[in-house]
């Protein structure tokens, strides 16, 4: 199985790994059985507006799993920083795919959960707000 | 780069990749691949034909047919060539079955063998045939109280291997010999991983069949051979010409038989020695490796292969590992399912009951007769560095365990 370049330099050098202290929403997907775990961290900067205007103006991650599951992350998370909340919902798992040149069939679930990720960690934040999740 | 297996010259520290995954395969020695070269240049007969370039072809399948049944304590006909381990475990399992169902249906495995025996016994189950396949404790070892209770009456074949390709637990295979022998029951081992390891006597274990491999062992690959007892019942796998006797069909890969005569000849003379350097060296790298903390020892600790070292490292996943293994020059394997195109975690270490929150985690280095200390030493200095990193990046690993 071969990763496509982008892959690699994302698993290599992940980008926003880490956590969010104080963070505005957590979603985490995944389990430790399967064999891979994708958390992501939101910090929103809200828009008295429009809700899904929200600004998302950091995230970071922290992942188990495979280079592709690690890759997905970093690039997922390079695709949503700076976007509005709605913006950020509408990310689709090929979207990620996409933009890391690829992956390999067995392993596109590994974009299937950043996108999860993403959306778990956008409810939270809704729920925290006191508003009504979005659904899929 | 060079591999400093393949014996290449210009090595330096520097530009040496690391090869630790010998029971995936093995370089082919230099001695073996000259004994091979003629026979892919002007000594291309057919074995089967008549004239002399055919002959010499013929006698030097018959050389290494020697050198195997030497290696292993059998006779010259009891020894068959095949493509390689695969063949010959389905060869065993299926030509058992067949031959022998007037007598039974039953076989008897176990819940560690590698796919080759355990794909063929559940394709087997699908022509009718029962399995039953022996749990094995904590250390992947098999119980011969539980194999005396799983004999049945109409048990005609015992397939339990020599020594676990993962974590290099060795079976009591003489004990195994000894039951089967008693109850009149074949008895296959596959030792595709134990040649050149494993001190191996047909006669002693008392053997029915045995499969083995050529480039687990510094010879080609693609070839192997099972040895099949005089006088055992057993079916045809490959129909066609006369090769082997009529029992497999197929112009004989010459210069792989050659180069796995030689092989054998040489690794079960040398067995002794390559045992106490890769001894030495697995006890260095285990005792490195149990240094980190939250990390587990898989398989048996005395009774495996010098080869072998398997570890688990809590909180990680296994291929992420060998990608960052990979990209300082070192390579290995794992059990991880995100490592396996069945997205399915190592049966092996599951069946010893590895939690599957942590199987995932496992890392196999298997030594080669040309690592060294440094080589060990150099692993142990990047694998810590490596297996924190990823930790770091873990949501799993508890925080008295990260340093970010």
């Amino acid at each position: 199985m071969d990763y496509s370049k982008k892959v690699m330099d994302h698993f290599m050098n992940p980008r926003n790994m880490g956590t969010l202290e104080n963070c505005d929403g957590i979603g985490e997907v995944g389990n430790a059985k399967c064999g891979d775990i994708m958390k992501i961290y939101l910090r929103v900067e809200e828009n008295n507006l429009r809700v899904e205007d929200g600004r998302i103006v950091d995230v970071k991650f922290q992942t188990f799993g495979c280079g592709a599951a690690v890759a997905s992350s970093s690039m997922a998370t390079e695709l949503i920083k700076g976007k509005t909340l709605k913006e950020a919902w509408d990310l689709s798992n090929k979207a990620v795919a996409e933009a890391l040149d690829g992956l390999p069939p067995i392993k596109m679930h590994c974009s299937m959960l950043a996108e999860e990720a993403i959306h778990e960690a956008i409810n939270d934040y809704l729920l925290k707000k006191g508003l009504e999740p979005w659904e899929d | 780069m060079f591999i400093h297996n393949c014996e290449g010259d210009a090595v330096t520290i520097e530009n040496k990749l690391i090869y630790m995954d010998n029971s995936a395969t093995t370089p082919v020695r230099k001695e073996v691949v000259e004994e091979m070269l003629p026979y892919m240049t002007e000594n291309f007969g057919n074995p089967s034909s008549i004239y002399e370039i055919g002959k010499i072809s013929g006698r030097a399948v018959e050389k290494a047919r020697k050198q195997v049944a030497d290696a292993i304590g059998a006779e010259e006909n009891e020894v068959f060539f095949t493509s390689g381990g695969t063949e010959s475990d389905n060869w065993a399992l299926k030509g058992i079955a067949f031959a022998n169902r007037d007598r039974g249906k039953h076989i008897i495995t176990s819940s560690i063998e590698h796919h080759a025996v355990l794909h063929a016994s559940a394709w087997l189950e699908g022509q009718g045939f029962e399995i039953t396949y022996l749990p094995v404790d904590k250390y992947g070892m098999i119980s011969i109280e539980e194999l005396k209770n799983a004999i049945r009456d109409d048990t005609i074949l015992i397939s339990v291997m020599l020594a676990n390709n993962e974590i290099g637990t060795i079976q009591p295979v003489e004990e195994i010999g000894k039951i089967a022998r008693e109850k009149r029951i074949y008895f296959h081992t596959d030792a595709v991983q134990a040649i050149g390891h494993v001190p191996i006597d047909v006669k002693k274990m008392k053997l029915d069949l045995l499969s083995l491999s050529g480039h687990k062992f510094e010879g080609p690959k693609g070839c192997g051979a099972l040895y099949i007892r005089k006088g055992t019942k057993i079916e045809t796998l490959l129909h066609g010409g006369a090769q082997e006797r009529k029992h497999r069909a197929g112009t004989e890969n010459v210069p792989g038989i050659v180069g796995l005569g030689k092989a054998i000849e040489l690794a079960a003379g040398e067995l002794e020695e390559t045992n106490k350097h890769l001894l030495q060296l697995r006890s260095r790298l285990v005792e490195g490796l149990l240094k980190v903390p939250k990390t587990h020892l898989n398989g048996h600790p005395t009774r495996r292969l010098a080869n072998n070292v398997n570890v688990t490292f809590e909180y990680i996943e296994g291929e992420s590992l060998l990608l960052l293994l990979n990209a300082t020059g070192i390579f290995a394997s794992t059990g991880s399912a995100c490592n396996s195109s069945s997205l399915e975690p190592s049966h092996v270490l599951t069946a010893c009951g590895v939690p599957h929150e942590i199987v995932h985690g496992s890392l196999r280095l298997s030594l080669g007769r040309l690592n060294t200390e440094k080589d060990v030493d150099r692993v142990l200095e990047a694998l810590p560095e490596i297996v924190q990193r990823l930790r770091n990046m873990s949501p799993l690993t508890p925080q008295e365990y990260r340093t970010l």
